[in-house]
This record gives C-alpha cells, sequence and structure tokens, in this order.
C-alpha cells in the first residue's frame, strides 16, 4: 500500500479579481475521508477542480495522483441518461482501461454491493436520485483509484439512499482510497474523518469535527425568547446563542453544541469581526 | 380550523397508488416536515395540497373548505427549484409576484443592494431569499416549502430559517418536504411517507432521541428511515 499524501498546499485561485480560493491547504491521506463544506459560491467545487487539475491555481501547490489513479463522481452523477447502468460502468471501465475479466469482475463486484444488480438494464435517465448517484459513484471505482473525488454525492439523495452511499464511500476509504467529498450539511461534514469548511472562498474552520466543536470558545446556550445579542441563530422554535463568557441570564440554558453550531459561530465572528455585517 | 385537512387521501396514477389514505393536518403558527425516500408520495400529497391535482378518494381541505380558486390565494409556495425569473431582475421578479396577487411589492430588506441585479447573476443564497420575499408578498396562511435551504451556507440557512420562523409566529402555518437532518430539526413535528402512507409522525425527539449529539443524530435518523422504508 502506498501511504503517499495528496493535496493542496497554500493555494490560491482567481477568476479576474474575484478570489475564488485564498490560501488553502488540505491533506489527503489513504484510508481517510475529508469533507468541504460550505454554502453554493464557497469555492468547494473550486477547490475540487484545482485538486483535478482542472483549474490552475494562482500560486500554491498541488498533489495528485496520475491521472488513471483519481476517480471523480461529479456534481449530479455524470452518468449518461441514454445508456442503461450496465453500459455506464463499461464506458467509465473502457476509459480507465479496464477491460476483460478484470472488467467483468469490477461490474459484478460494484453492482452487487450498490444494489444496482437488479436494474443493470435499466436506462441511467429512469433511476431515481439515490440510485443514479449510487451509479455514478460505481463509475468513479471502477478502476480502483487512489484518490477519490466526490462533488456533492448525496444531493437530492434521500436518507436511505443516503446511508447507503456512506457505507459504500466508507468502504472504499476502508480498502485503502483518500476521499475527499463536499457537501452542503454539516451533519454530514461531521461524519468525515476531517472537515474544511469554507467561506467566501477563505477557510473558516479546519480540523478533525470533535475538535472543531471543542475548540468552539466561549459557551452556547438555548432561549425561547428573541436574544439580543447578533451571535443568536435559529434551532426550531427556540434560538442559540453564543457568548464569550458565562450566560448570566437565567433564560439561556447551556447547551452541548454540534458541528453546526461551531460553523454559525464561526462564520459570525468572521463577518462581525471584519465588519461585513451591520448589528 | 385547520389551514390544511385532508383525510384518507389517495391518488392512484392508472394501477400505481402514489398516496394511500393519509391524514394529514396543518395548523396555524406550525412548522410540519414532511420526509420521505423519492417516490413516497410527498410531491403527489403537495400537488393535492396546491390544487393543481385531484386526489382519487379522500377529502383534502385548505382553510376549513374543499379547495376553490380563492384558496390558493392564502397559501405561498416555493418550489425546489425557487420558481423565478431569470431575465429580470429581484425587483420586477418581486413586482410581478406581487401584481399577479393584485398587492403592493414587499420592502427588499436585505435584497435592497441587489434589487436592480438580474435573477440568474445572483447566488442561490439571494435566489432563496428573493423567492422567499416573493411567496410571503402576499401574506399567505399556509406556506410551502420544497426544501427550503438546499445548498446555501449556514448564515444564510439560519436567516432563511428567521423568516420561516417570524411567519409561523404571525400566525401562518408552514409545510416543509425535505430529507435533510438539519432542516428538520427545524421543524416543530414531522411526518414522514413510505410507499404512500404516513408510516411515522412526531416530534424530532420521539424519533431520534433527544440528548443524542451531532454525527450520532445523523445515523439514527437514516437508520430509523431504513427501517420504516423496508416495512
Amino acid at each position: 500500500m502506498n501511504e503517499t499524501n495528496w493535496g493542496l498546499e497554500s493555494v490560491s485561485v482567481d477568476f479576474g479579481n474575484t478570489h475564488a480560493l485564498q490560501d488553502v491547504s488540505v491533506t489527503l491521506s489513504p484510508r481517510t475521508i475529508v469533507g468541504v463544506a460550505g454554502g453554493d459560491g464557497s469555492g468547494k467545487t473550486t477547490l475540487l477542480r484545482t485538486l483535478l487539475g482542472l483549474l490552475t491555481p494562482s500560486s500554491g501547490a498541488v498533489d495528485r495522483p496520475d491521472g488513471d489513479d483519481v476517480g471523480y463522481l461529479p456534481a449530479g452523477s455524470g452518468i449518461y441518461p441514454d445508456l442503461t447502468v450496465e453500459e455506464n460502468l463499461k464506458f467509465a471501465a473502457g476509459a480507465y482501461g479496464v477491460r476483460g475479466d478484470d472488467y467483468r469482475a469490477a461490474r459484478d463486484e460494484l453492482l452487487a454491493r450498490t444494489g444496482l444488480d437488479e436494474a443493470h438494464d435499466r436506462l441511467g435517465g429512469k433511476l431515481s436520485g439515490g440510485m443514479r448517484q449510487k451509479l455514478g459513484l460505481a463509475m468513479s471505482l471502477v478502476h480502483r483509484p487512489r484518490l477519490l473525488v466526490l462533488d456533492e454525492p448525496s444531493t437530492g439523495v434521500d436518507p436511505v439512499s443516503r446511508s447507503e452511499l456512506w457505507r459504500l464511500v466508507s468502504e472504499a476509504a476502508r480498502d485503502g482510497a483518500s476521499v475527499v467529498m463536499t457537501t452542503t450539511y454539516l451533519d454530514e461534514a461531521g461524519r468525515c474523518d476531517a472537515v474544511c469548511v469554507l467561506d467566501e472562498g477563505v477557510v473558516l474552520l479546519q480540523g478533525p469535527p470533535n475538535d472543531l466543536v471543542a475548540g468552539i470558545g466561549g459557551r452556547v446556550g438555548e432561549t425561547t425568547s428573541r436574544p439580543e445579542t447578533r451571535y443568536a441563530w435559529r434551532r426550531g422554535a427556540s434560538w442559540r446563542v453564543w457568548s464569550p463568557d458565562e450566560f448570566n441570564s437565567s433564560a439561556v440554558r447551556p447547551v452541548n453544541p454540534d458541528l453546526q453550531d461551531a460553523v454559525i459561530v464561526a462564520a459570525l465572528r468572521r463577518r462581525h469581526e471584519t465588519g461585513e455585517v451591520a448589528a | 380550523m385547520m389551514l390544511a385537512d385532508t383525510g384518507g387521501v389517495s391518488k392512484k396514477f392508472g394501477d400505481f397508488t402514489a398516496v394511500d389514505g393519509v391524514d394529514l393536518t396543518v395548523a396555524r403558527r406550525e412548522v410540519v416536515g414532511l420526509l420521505g425516500a423519492n417516490g413516497a408520495g410527498k410531491t403527489t400529497l403537495m400537488r393535492m395540497l396546491l390544487g393543481l391535482i385531484s386526489p382519487t378518494s379522500g377529502r383534502v381541505e385548505l382553510f376549513g373548505e374543499t379547495i376553490t380558486p380563492d384558496a390558493r390565494r392564502r397559501i405561498g409556495y416555493v418550489p425546489q427549484g425557487l420558481g423565478l425569473y431569470e431575465d429580470l431582475t429581484v425587483a420586477e421578479n418581486l413586482e410581478f409576484v406581487a401584481r399577479a396577487f393584485g398587492v403592493d411589492p414587499p420592502e427588499f430588506g436585505d435584497l435592497a443592494s441587489s434589487k436592480d441585479v438580474l435573477v440568474r447573476e445572483l447566488s442561490l443564497g439571494l435566489r432563496r431569499r428573493t423567492a422567499f420575499l416573493g411567496a410571503l408578498s402576499h401574506q399567505p396562511e399556509l406556506l410551502v416549502l420544497d426544501e427550503p435551504t438546499s445548498g446555501v451556507d449556514v448564515i444564510a440557512r439560519s436567516d432563511l430559517w428567521e423568516t420561516i420562523r417570524a411567519t409561523a409566529e404571525e400566525g401562518a402555518g408552514v409545510l416543509v418536504s425535505t430529507h435533510h437532518l438539519e432542516e428538520v430539526d427545524q421543524c416543530d413535528r414531522i411526518v414522514v411517507m413510505a410507499g404512500g402512507r404516513i408510516v411515522l409522525a412526531g416530534t424530532m425527539a420521539e424519533i431520534v432521541g433527544d440528548t443524542v449529539s451531532g454525527t450520532e443524530r445523523t445515523e439514527r435518523f437514516e437508520r430509523r428511515f431504513a427501517e420504516l422504508a423496508i416495512a
């Protein structure tokens, strides 16, 4: 097993005057899943495209294996709607030079593991969102890449298929792949070994999820009446608030924060402290 | 009076039963999450509530009576695709929607600096904000939202939920269809569909437990879902 790490080192990417990524470093290691989280326009896809060599950084270094050693699941799965499940898989295998017995073995294993064996002759365009993503993932795994790059694998996927996708991704990591995936949902990012949260092209938070929650600084509490502080956000019918010190109001009940809280606190601090958002 | 109320409602397409005997209510001031795998019947149920298709059998009522053309004016709807005109500006989109409902265009609020920007040039967060403002301009009593915060960052998501919650607190009822725990967490109660039926209804705490944290809750949520979908 090759233990090489891949990733980005101090990478910046500019589109004209727009800084799409600023000084971003991400390390990808075998048997490890790294989640890149952030909203639309935060730089997640730019990061993946830079890693894949589709974009050239303005500065910084990119380390990736040779072309054939990378598997890529684009946003929206990238499958061909006019080809059947098996034809999609065969096409991907052909593109990576996987043929003959190697192909048949990979096909049988991937169809069984994704549960797509019964749908092997169904057209890609007739698959549900979850099945499409599983087929896209199977296509990205057919040549057993050492680096697996997944762009929003769970978007448009229901919770049952999502848990199956997650199992497949975990198995790929367990078998030795370095995995990087983007997501807009922090409960999903929280399942990765490490998370890189992007906000407007800048790394807002980075590290193992538990470390990020532990490192939140200050206190997070819950209250049922609208708080005065601008460090407040909605959680259901109540609000969550952050304070650098103990809460001195009995109306605020301290809670154990989660990754979502940690990211919101970091984002609010960044905005308020850089003066981008008025009180 | 319930804002939305279905009793044993079913919808068949040929031999296929998309919705099978569903009882669903949405009251004033509550946010109800509608969950289910693809094909569970969520969209068909929502389309019946919006008056776009008729049930095969059972009862669908809005505002205490069978659906009338007037009922549509009391509903605000934000589809997943947002339903905005990409070649119009934010202001033009909002004016167009307001005129269709015969009301004044809404205040721009935090969209003021973007009001003359074409919708297609907006970030997804601001597009969602525009669609919300438009859907709320006629002060609907029932708000129907399809995956309302998908794709936006945490701050924009928290702002959207603030708007949804404020709308409910002012007296509207909200029905939200979603796949994601982070949205489910914002609802007062949830209704889970599988195979056209309601298989579970209750609060999030009743479904995954109250005290578990982040990742564990996600895993329990998905496991619970898998059990229900197979049942």
